[in-house]
């Protein structure tokens, strides 16, 4: 499975909405299922699938699909 | 009782903290033990391996009050454990005086070592703690914290802060099976309780029902119940362990 389809799985599974809603777009606080308990179920959900701990600043900054793939990429997790 | 388990305990290197690391490593968990102080944690651990040979401890340079320094801490606990199952925020300072003679140093040191470094730890604790979906995050308050007393403002004051943080985390954290107490130990025998005047100290024990000091031992005794399965239904609770001590 690729980084992509891991991050999808992740964000779906955690926040329990469709695969299809997992979008670049998608921003924290826009969804009923993406506030701030639904945000900390997704961080350990990446943190676990990923492998990595995250700084308590790139979880605040966490605030879309995009930017959690950037964010990642600071843990040296690349999706292309 | 704590087999397989992995416990964080600040200051570890005396008193309480290291009387914990020695009770807890000889139930059987892995003891990460931090202190600001090299040194100390060395003799600390060097005591506790010369009693319990077969105690798994890892000694781990921390300062609780610097953000920067713990957050090293939960990532070196990271690379080398993958998970923590017990915290024990345990590292505090006592600086008394009375309101009229507080500097703002004595409040920000006080405040950051024994409420700030609280909060540090917990908010990385319970993300690992999370990961496994368990844990046991108990917090050291004191008696001080929910009775108060005169010169003790300031520690009085982080202290109860600790109190507030429990009884919050314990509702924020529950739904992940995360328990969070905090101990409220009385008048115990550390260098905290000797560093009072020989007056003070005969105040202290005459205040005490039981008629005499507590040892670090059972306080760490206490911790031990709360860290363990045998308290699974227990959160949010604090302990008081002062023989009846009243202020």
């Amino acid at each position: 499975m690729s980084n992509e389809e891991r991050i999808v799985k992740v964000f779906s599974e955690s926040l329990g909405i469709d695969a299809k809603m997992v979008k670049g777009e998608l921003k924290y606080n826009t969804i009923p299922e993406w506030d701030s308990i639904g945000h900390m179920a997704l961080i350990t959900a990446l943190e676990l699938e990923f492998d990595v701990m995250l700084d308590t600043d790139d979880i605040i900054d966490m605030s879309s699909v995009t930017k959690a793939k950037e964010i990642l990429g600071k843990y040296d997790v690349d999706f292309l | 009782m704590l087999k397989g388990k992995i416990t964080f305990i600040t200051g570890a290197s005396r008193g309480i903290g290291l009387a914990s690391a020695r009770v807890f490593a000889a139930m059987g968990s892995t003891v990460i033990m931090a202190a600001r102080n090299r040194q100390h944690l060395d003799i600390a651990v060097n005591a506790i391996i010369s009693d319990l040979p077969e105690a798994i401890l890892f000694p781990l340079v921390c300062d609780v009050a610097d953000e920067k320094s713990v957050k090293s801490a939960f990532q070196t606990i990271f690379r080398e454990f993958r998970q923590l199952d017990v915290l024990l925020a345990n590292a505090g300072v006592l600086d008394d005086a009375l309101i009229g003679m507080v500097t703002s140093e004595q409040i920000q040191k006080v405040f950051s070592i024994n409420t700030f470094g609280v909060l540090f730890c917990s908010q990385y604790a319970s993300r690992l703690m999370a990961r496994k979906g368990s844990g046991s995050i108990i917090l050291v308050a004191s008696i001080i914290g929910s009775n108060g007393n005169v010169g003790q403002a300031v520690y009085g004051g982080s202290k109860a802060a600790v109190i507030g943080v429990t009884k919050s985390l314990a509702k924020e954290l529950a739904p992940q099976n995360i328990r969070v107490n905090a101990l409220a130990p009385g008048f115990i025998d550390t260098d905290m309780a000797h560093s009072l005047s020989d007056e003070k100290f005969a105040d202290r024990i005459a205040s005490i029902k039981m008629g005499r000091i507590g040892s670090p031992e059972e306080v760490a005794n206490a911790a031990l119940f709360l860290a363990s399965d045998l308290s699974s239904y227990i959160t949010g609770q604090i302990i008081g362990v002062d023989g009846g001590m009243l202020i």
